[in-house]
């Protein structure tokens, strides 16, 4: 798409990413006409807001006050004796108001939506996470609140539909396509160009059409940022690598962002492998995907040879997308992040070995880069350390669980 | 041949491709074009098409599961050609076409003797390459004109345009709706200072009282889902079923709403011919 001159410009001013919309090549704004006025709104707000230190103020209040940050960064004794090697830390976003780390993007942007003056806030889900936290700030910001979450997905996250619908938000169900976070995203879409005038899109990953990339991602970095700090004052030396899982992406991008700088972190991201490498058994997008335009931006792209989108499968419905975010696509071709896939019964594994090592139950989508860690971390060295992103907890899991696991079978954690 | 819009209204006729078969599409496209439609848009299925209402996504789904694809809708639009004078374009989300390649897809559409082409999701500033390639080739670049597109964006994607522009009628997506929007006046002329291309307005009509109504501030009408709903629901006589629609469209309005329809119309007509042809081809 772009000559390499353009690249090269672009890389340079991708530290910020808000300037370009690009990242590399990746990136930029694909959408139909109605909605670029609209975009266009919220990049110009969001780059007055991230100036205006009551803005941060208050968002440091609310993540504090009302979400429970900083999180802890906990050292996983029992998990680092049982693996053997590297020390393993939890960057516990799991205790997060809400469960996981969607929140700290919801916060953000329910502060823009009160600085637009829009008073109707629209969303996706897939695992329900999102939707959870959405729901919640419109709660707390007395914003109307509609979720489009795919019916497959409702189906396998059914408490966190009843989360939603107790917190007053209209969640809709979605029958077209795969009935997952893809569809959810549509449908989302489809409500925004025709009530775009007073309804806020509140995309909840690092996906979709600039600035969402780049102002999802601000609004986690603040994982990262505590775990640099924590890991220093834990350690004194920085984690050899941070493992962490990638649908969209935006709690991966959350937690590398501060250690991009530092060359010798390894940074990890884990994508979904579902039950196979053939198209449409799995998530992973480095291993089977093509560049292509999905949803407003520029990425890697599961699809077949006409660019029709492949379906996907993971045991996470949170990981279940076939694009991501297009920074990850930018950290892998230029080699400062690694992706690699993880099945689903090797997450379901990480899932029980985490719960009964250290009474930890992740969510489903965490388990993945539990996973990974647990086959890194014998091969290193003992003084080593890896910090592994709990994204959130399991109990939304509970029904997927109670089917996939045999727990006699299991026992063996101890 | 150009786009050109010699009647007023002109009728420009959106199908999916593929839906429910090619050779049905064929033949649709065929009666569109001898029912009065003066531009045919054949319509390329996507798996999501976030544009687009619950009418075209079935028959999305449906083109689909004949496995139909961007270059199934050039090899049609070969087909189609050679048999009428009417514009030809094709109407495509971005991804089958970045897929195919920019370059192959602008070169496969002249092939193809296809007019121009409008790519929903692909706004001006990302259109450079698209631009110049479909330039070359003498391909029209039809962009849309939104409800809530800003003056400088209106500027710049009528500079952009070739052919026609594509008005939105309201914010949404495609589909039939009773009522027409108060927007679509209001945008047309907004769009009308930045060029003297043809103006056509879609999303939404569905009805001749429509289609007279855009006559009195437009140069052409859009009908998609209602073609594609009568598609959908006269299986096997398909063709027949969008003609006899059409030429109720059509059907020469009386009275005097139709003298206003011809002062009106008659403001803009040698502008909309002259660069109507400069811009198309």
């Amino acid at each position: 798409m772009a000559t390499s001159a353009i690249t090269k410009k672009r890389a340079r001013s991708s530290a910020t990413g808000l300037q370009a919309g690009r990242f590399g090549p990746w990136g930029g704004r694909y959408v139909p006409e109605t909605l670029m006025a609209a975009l266009e709104e919220l990049e110009r707000e969001y780059r007055q807001a991230r100036r205006d230190p009551r803005f941060k103020a208050r968002l440091s209040h609310l993540l504090n006050s009302y979400a429970g940050r900083p999180t802890s960064l906990y050292f996983a004794r029992r998990l680092t004796e049982k693996l053997g090697g590297a020390k393993i830390y939890l960057k516990r976003e799991d205790l997060l108001h809400t469960g996981a780390h969607k929140i700290n993007n919801c916060l953000g942007q329910a502060l823009l939506v009160e600085r637009m003056g829009k008073s109707r806030v629209v969303a996706e889900t897939g695992a329900g996470q999102h939707g959870v936290a959405t729901a919640t700030v419109c709660a707390l910001f007395g914003f109307q609140c509609v979720v489009y979450m795919g019916t497959e997905d409702m189906q396998r996250q059914e408490l966190n539909v009843f989360r939603m619908r107790l917190l007053g938000t209209d969640v809709r169900g979605v029958e077209s396509g795969s009935r997952t976070l893809k569809d959810a995203i549509n449908e989302a879409m489809r409500d925004w160009v025709t009530n775009v005038r007073t309804t806020h899109y509140l995309l909840g990953s690092v996906l979709g059409a600039h600035p969402y990339p780049s102002m999802v991602r601000d609004f986690h970095t603040v994982i990262g940022r505590e775990a640099r700090r924590q890991i220093l004052r834990s350690e004194g030396r920085l984690p050899a690598a941070i493992i962490a899982c990638v649908g969209g992406g935006s709690n991966a991008i959350g937690i590398f962002y501060p250690f991009l700088k530092d060359r010798r972190v390894g940074l990890v991201g884990v994508e979904a492998g579902g039950r196979g490498p053939g198209l449409g058994e799995h998530a992973a997008r480095f291993r089977g995907g093509r560049p292509g335009v999905l949803q407003g931006t520029y990425s890697y792209v599961l699809q077949d040879q006409n660019g029709q989108i492949a379906a996907t499968h993971s045991v996470s419905a949170g990981l279940d997308y076939p694009s991501i975010g297009p920074e990850h696509a930018w950290l892998a071709d230029s080699g400062r992040a690694e992706y690699v896939a993880v099945d689903d019964e090797e997450a379901l594994e990480a899932c029980l070995l985490l719960s009964q090592t250290e009474g930890i139950i992740p969510a489903l989508e965490s388990a993945h880069a539990v996973a990974e860690a647990a086959k890194r971390a014998p091969a290193m060295k003992k003084s080593e350390s890896i910090i592994v992103n709990i994204s959130g907890r399991g109990d939304k899991d509970m029904g997927i669980l109670g089917k996939k696991v045999k727990l006699d079978a299991c026992a063996s954690g101890k | 041949m150009a786009l050109r819009f010699t009647n007023r209204p002109a009728l420009v006729a959106y199908i999916t491709c593929g839906d429910p078969d090619l050779r049905t599409s064929r033949e649709v496209a065929l009666a569109a074009a001898s029912s009065g439609a003066e531009v045919i848009e054949l319509g390329v299925p996507f798996s999501d098409p976030v544009a687009d209402g619950g009418i075209i996504q079935r028959a999305s789904e449906r083109a689909l599961r004949n496995r139909v694809s961007l270059g199934d809708v050039l090899a049609l639009a070969r087909d189609v050609r050679r048999e009428t004078a009417a514009g030809l374009i094709v109407f495509s989300y971005l991804n089958p076409v970045l897929q195919m390649g920019i370059e192959s897809f602008a070169s496969r559409a002249a092939d193809a003797g296809l007019d121009g082409a409008l790519v929903i999701d692909l706004p001006t500033e990302e259109a450079a390459q698209y631009c110049q390639e479909m330039r070359k080739r003498e391909l029209a670049t039809i962009f849309l004109a939104a409800p809530t597109s800003t003056e400088a964006r209106l500027r710049r994607l009528a500079e952009a345009s070739t052919g026609f522009v594509y008005a939105v009628s309201r914010t949404g997506v495609t589909g039939k709706r009773a009522e027409f929007p108060p927007d679509a006046e209001k945008l047309v002329s907004r769009v009308r200072r930045y060029t003297k291309l043809p103006i056509a307005v879609g999303f939404g009509i569905s009805s001749p009282a429509q289609v007279r109504a855009v006559a009195g501030f437009a140069d052409a009408a859009v009908v998609g889902s209602a073609i594609v709903e009568k598609i959908e629901a006269n299986p096997g006589k398909e063709a027949q079923a969008v003609a006899e629609f059409l030429q109720q469209l059509l059907r020469a309005p009386t009275t005097e709403l139709g003298m206003s329809v011809v002062q009106s119309g008659r403001r803009n007509r040698g502008q909309t011919e002259s660069y109507g042809r400069r811009g198309a081809r």
